[in-house]
């Protein structure tokens, strides 16, 4: 040392270990905060899909039934999905965009445990997933076209933020696959278009070819399940669906980040 | 989620116990496929000493920093920061790091990336404090996107300093830094570690290890060439040149004289490099044929490179 100064000695016994490996409130406010900043995710998951709801949902057919409702509230219910799951694969897309900038490895610097860190960022997809599906049936709701028993109203928007979460994977998957900022360029189309193919956007009539095809991709299984207190029916197949798409998905994204911190 | 440690204990009665190292390296070895990116290291560094970690580009002072961080797990050895692991001794807050580029959040402002890091530590400093510490108050609400160069690593340095670390370790931290950047950023750490903390920094500018470390230690192809106060390494290059015209000159002999470090056949022109150069050239006037005598001091830059520059001979070990 080149001061008088005696070297304070750091009683290393003394250092405390944060609780619940760093989960705390603070960062989540923070994490929602940015989301909500963010104009373009904002508008894909709020306004599109309740503007989307309005297109369709006000076509000539509106008020034929549908299971326990009507047709208004099928389309309704669809909407709240896809808002929710392009919030969840947005914000599970932010993983691999906060690695490629060097972000996790300044977490890694500090004793956030790397699960609690995926599991904060779940938290936060989970609660503008939740937002994303109040917004496409609040705008429903004081349209006044949409129509189904209260119970089945709300079980329809709990399913559909559970099955977000299918999404969730699906974002940090993408997220690791495609480099850096470009994963919701990735995502944004390719939800749209799992959501063609999945039956969200377009009925497509049982027992086409196309219906043969959609039946095996990711949307078609959790919009089935999430229609299913509506529509009074839940094909196993649907469920399958849904599971085994989860399945694959958290496979990929675990499969890819244990190869991440690896190299971190 | 950590498993449980055992932590020094400390002696009350008779002659207190040394005091745990603030670091040390037991051979320490990192491969990447063929790769020998460190080739065994051992490093004790006492707390509160600064020390540079001087060497070129490729030398293996990241992959080190990485390891003593438990930010990669060594190929063979170990690393100890008082006395625990690297995630232990990060997961108490007693190392942190200022890393060279990135790491940063574009989108946040320099208030909440200083609110978010703090909470993830059981204690920290108040984060006003901490902002007016490292003098960008006047920054908070701005986006961290939108701070220069200077500023982010200054915001770098805040972070690093939350916790209150034992350890504080630096990677290149001036890159990209113009010289009145380098100075503030060397003058603020200079202040801090006044305060008895303990600073390892990795450099390739040997001008920087001489000014703010008290002990350098020099890195080659992985291995650790010197280690010494920065007179000390000076010392090191404190040989000088001889030159001079010889035909079929006899290497070995001249290898074999007293102090001499190496020497260069060029054609007829030899180059002997020796400490005691007088006695060189006392031999070459009287026992050769030699002529043109001429001799040289080294520059500390030459130095340098002779001891952490690439040699033939150990390309092929």
């Amino acid at each position: 040392m080149s001061t008088a100064s005696t070297p304070v000695a750091v009683d290393a016994a003394a250092r405390r270990v944060p609780p619940l490996g760093g989960f705390n409130l603070t960062v989540l406010r923070i994490e929602l905060s940015r989301m909500l900043r963010n104009r373009r995710t904002m508008f894909f998951a709020l306004v599109f899909p309740a503007a989307l709801f309005f297109a369709i949902g006000s076509s000539t057919s509106w008020r034929e039934r549908a299971g326990y409702g009507n047709v208004a509230a099928y389309v309704m219910v669809s909407m709240a999905l896809y808002g929710g799951a392009l919030i969840a694969a947005s914000g599970g897309a932010s993983v691999a965009t906060e690695r490629a900038l060097g972000w996790s490895r300044q977490l890694r610097l500090t004793p956030l445990n790397p699960a609690v860190y995926i599991a904060m960022k779940a938290v936060v997809a989970l609660v503008l997933g939740a937002v994303a599906i109040t917004v496409v049936n609040l705008v429903a709701l004081l349209q006044g076209r949409a129509e189904m028993p209260t119970g089945r109203w709300i079980a329809c928007a709990l399913l559909a933020l559970v099955c977000t979460t299918v999404f969730a994977a699906l974002g940090v998957f993408v997220g690791y696959l495609v480099p850096g900022e470009n994963a919701m360029q990735v995502l944004g189309p390719g939800l749209a278009l799992l959501s063609f193919l999945g039956n969200v956007f377009i009925p497509i009539t049982q027992g086409t070819v196309l219906w043969n095809v959609a039946a095996w991709t990711p949307m078609f299984g959790v919009a089935e399940v999430s229609r299913a207190p509506l529509t009074g029916e839940l094909p196993w197949y649907a469920v399958v669906n849904a599971v085994v798409w989860l399945a694959i998905f958290v496979a990929g994204a675990a499969w890819r980040m244990s190869r991440d911190t690896a190299r971190v | 989620m950590e498993p449980p440690v055992v932590l020094p204990t400390r002696q009350t009665v008779g002659r207190p116990a040394a005091p745990a190292p603030a670091l040390q390296l037991t051979g320490l070895t990192k491969t990447f496929g063929p790769v020998q990116a460190v080739r065994g290291i051992d490093l004790t560094v006492h707390p509160g000493e600064v020390v540079a970690f001087l060497g070129p580009n490729g030398a293996g002072k990241t992959t080190t920093i990485d390891m003593m961080l438990g930010l990669s797990r060594p190929t063979a050895g170990t690393v100890e920061v008082l006395g625990l692991q690297p995630r232990q001794a990060i997961a108490r807050g007693l190392i942190s790091a200022v890393m060279q580029t990135g790491g940063l959040l574009k989108d946040l402002t320099v208030r909440e990336t200083v609110a978010y890091t703090a909470s993830l530590f059981a204690d920290t400093q108040p984060v006003d404090e901490v902002l007016a510490h490292a003098g960008i108050t006047a920054l908070a609400d701005r986006k961290v996107g939108k701070c220069s160069g200077g500023e982010q690593q200054r915001l770098r340095f805040a972070m690093a300093l939350l916790p209150d670390p034992a350890l504080l370790l630096l990677d290149e931290p001036t890159t990209g830094m113009d010289v009145e950047g380098r100075r503030a950023f060397w003058s603020a750490l200079r202040a801090d570690t006044d305060r008895g903390r303990t600073v390892l920094f990795a450099t390739h500018y040997l001008e920087e290890a001489d000014q703010y470390a008290d002990r350098i230690v020099l890195m080659r192809r992985g291995r650790i060439v010197a280690d010494g106060t920065g007179a000390e390494i000076k010392a090191l290059a404190a040989g000088r040149t001889v030159r001079f015209t010889l035909e079929d000159p006899d290497v070995d002999a001249l290898s074999r004289l007293t102090g001499v470090e190496s020497v260069e056949v060029r054609g007829d022109t030899v180059l002997v490099h020796a400490q005691d150069t007088d006695a060189v050239a006392r031999h070459l006037l009287t026992r050769t044929a030699a002529r043109d005598l001429e001799i040289t001091a080294r520059s500390i830059e030459d130095a340098f490179l002779s001891l952490t520059g690439d040699d033939t001979e150990e390309d092929l070990s």
